[in-house]
């Protein structure tokens, strides 16, 4: 954890020090004067070496500073954060829907597994893996947005039940690519479980199909899927870069689309850190979710 | 003696027609993904025979006309035939899909292979750069190398290379360290071979597996990467032909000119259905499960 934080923040400053050119020149767009840049860079600790110059940017880091938009004229700190919860929003609706798709097509595989419905569920599942998202977003939008108007095609609406219905297809494009590799894996840790002495025993007391299926496999088969489901994030939010671009979504995804192409490099630096972060997060609490799903685990 | 010759006789004749009947034992997704990618790749090649007109000249006349005989895709606003440049773009794509895919295999085959095998500080190391490569979202990273290098299609494959190793690092580690306890290591070393002999020698050869298969959904991820790299306009540069550009460029016109954007989707639908199958077959083949992590 800490290790990996470090290293997020290493690339984070690597970043601005890896620019070609002078990164003082390229903050300030080259209109600033020799002596301005020479008491900015004093100011900035630029002069000192460069682990000065790391541990420098680590305190304000903690200071929650990291620096301000060449473009936006704003504290990069604030302008991601205003952009966060739509990117949070729909990433987890995206993961929501996927889990949605996920959970009946995965017990109809399992129990009609190796007949034809099992191959068909396993093949759409190839279909949309090797779907190019932004190609699904576009081919939504046409449909259901231009022409039969059910969704809007941009933004994220004003408050909850607005961002559920405008984030829909941006979020079902995420679930959609999402839910064969869930499928998968539930699948095949629910066929282990079932070999198992215990689900024998359940279906020997004569217990339902259904309710063996799901009291006494589903509940195992789920930790190695809340693995795939954390394992899984950095690529959703990658996705959500992309699915912001194409339905104009106000998150982070698109301020990185966007300070990349205005070379807004304080804002791109700050995304960099603040991604890394949300990922590091969102598998920290999947890795303590684990204890509250399954008691044998602790973490004392 | 001459029991034995007549026997490796038998076995000679034998066994081009074993290796027939082999592929005749082979799944049914592994022959039908192979038929699909070798249709893509001979698509690609036989392009000028396949259409007579120009991916990247277009005729003006002709622009935003819908799907016909004549333009099965139906033409963009430089009147260029999409067909065309669909099939000429299986070219470039199928190249990116081919680098960004086993250049990374190559590298991180050999550092799992050399971190499990020693295990200690260096496997450490090792392990907590692949562990930040895996804590980013791979496109945040892409597009921050990206913008470090500048827009294109080589820095493209640099970006790429710079983060695809891990999984293939990571996959090799963990095969190397069942494989180091196996006796037929054991014994290499007892016999006194260097470390590099058994490393990529003997334990190398068996711990390939899982790699080869995951890297045919890599593949079909790179493809995908590629084309919303080129999306986002830092990829393949237009007029270049290729599929997320072509995409692309049907972006503004997707109410007037629908077939821009969505029928050369469906090229890269079936090359990703080609490998995926592929994946799925040779897993079933060699006894393993596919691996779809990323």
């Amino acid at each position: 954890m800490i290790p990996a934080l470090l290293g997020i923040t290493i690339v984070a400053f690597l970043f601005i020090k890896l620019l070609p050119g002078d990164p003082l020149q390229i903050m300030t767009m080259g209109k600033a004067t020799p002596a301005m840049i020479a008491a900015e860079r004093a100011r900035l600790g630029l002069d000192r070496p460069i682990w000065v110059q790391y541990g420098l940017f680590l305190v304000s880091i903690f200071h929650g500073n990291l620096g301000s938009s060449i473009i936006m004229n704003a504290p990069v700190m604030d302008i991601i954060l205003k952009r966060m919860s739509a990117t949070l929003f729909l990433v987890g609706y995206g993961a929501v829907l996927g889990v949605l798709i996920t959970m009946p097509l995965a017990f109809i595989s399992v129990l009609k597994s190796d007949r034809p419905l099992d191959g068909g569920i396993r093949v759409g599942g190839m279909l949309f893996l090797g779907m190019p998202s932004f190609w699904l977003g576009l081919l939504f939008m046409l449909l259901f947005g231009l022409k039969l108007k059910l969704f809007p095609i941009s933004g994220w609406g004003k408050d909850f039940s607005g961002h559920l219905y405008s984030l829909f297809l941006p979020a079902m494009v995420i679930g959609l690519a999402l839910a064969p590799v869930l499928i998968q894996s539930l699948r095949e840790s629910m066929l282990d479980i079932m070999q198992t002495d215990f689900v024998e025993v359940a279906r020997a007391k004569g217990l339902s199909p259904g309710r063996v299926l799901l009291k006494h496999v589903f509940r195992n088969a789920i930790i190695p899927t809340i693995t795939i489901l954390s394992v899984k994030i950095g690529w959703m939010v990658s996705s959500a870069v992309v699915i912001e671009t194409v339905f104009s979504i106000p998150g982070m995804g698109l301020l990185l689309v966007k300070s990349v192409l205005t070379r807004d490099y304080p804002v791109i630096q700050g995304l960099t850190l603040l991604f890394g972060i949300i990922v590091m997060v969102v598998n920290l609490v999947a890795d303590l979710s684990y204890a509250i799903i399954d008691p044998r685990i602790n973490y004392q | 003696m001459s029991g034995i010759e007549i026997s490796e006789l038998a076995v000679s004749q034998k066994r081009t027609s074993n290796a027939l009947n082999r592929i005749r034992l082979w799944p049914f997704t592994l022959k039908l993904g192979i038929l699909i990618v070798s249709m893509v790749i001979l698509a690609g090649i036989c392009a000028p025979l396949l259409t007579h007109y120009d991916p990247i000249k277009g005729d003006y006349n002709d622009a935003l006309a819908p799907p016909s005989l004549q333009h099965p895709f139906g033409t963009d606003s430089y009147g260029r035939d999409l067909f065309a440049r669909t099939l000429y773009a299986a070219r470039l794509d199928l190249q990116i899909g081919l680098i960004t895919t086993y250049f990374p295999f190559l590298l991180g085959l050999i550092v799992g292979a050399i971190g499990g095998y020693f295990g200690g500080w260096i496997d450490n190391v090792l392990m907590r750069v692949v562990d930040v490569a895996i804590a980013f979202p791979f496109m945040v990273l892409i597009i921050v190398i990206m913008v470090i290098l500048g827009p294109g299609v080589q820095n493209m494959y640099i970006a790429i290379f710079l983060l695809g190793w891990t999984m293939y690092a990571r996959l090799a580690r963990a095969e190397m360290l069942v494989v180091r306890e196996q006796e037929y290591i054991q014994a290499a070393k007892a016999l006194g071979y260097g470390h590099f002999r058994i490393i990529f020698r003997h334990a190398v050869p068996n711990i390939l597996t899982s790699s080869i298969i995951f890297s045919m959904s890599d593949l079909v991820l790179n493809i995908l990467l590629a084309s919303s790299i080129s999306f986002l306009g830092l990829g393949v540069q237009p007029p270049t032909p290729e599929w997320g550009a072509i995409i692309t460029e049907g972006r503004d016109f997707l109410l007037q000119a629908w077939w821009i954007s969505t029928l050369p989707g469906i090229a890269i639908i079936i090359t990703g259905l080609g490998f995926s199958f592929i994946g799925d077959g040779l897993a079933r083949m060699l006894g393993q499960r596919n691996i779809q992590l990323v």
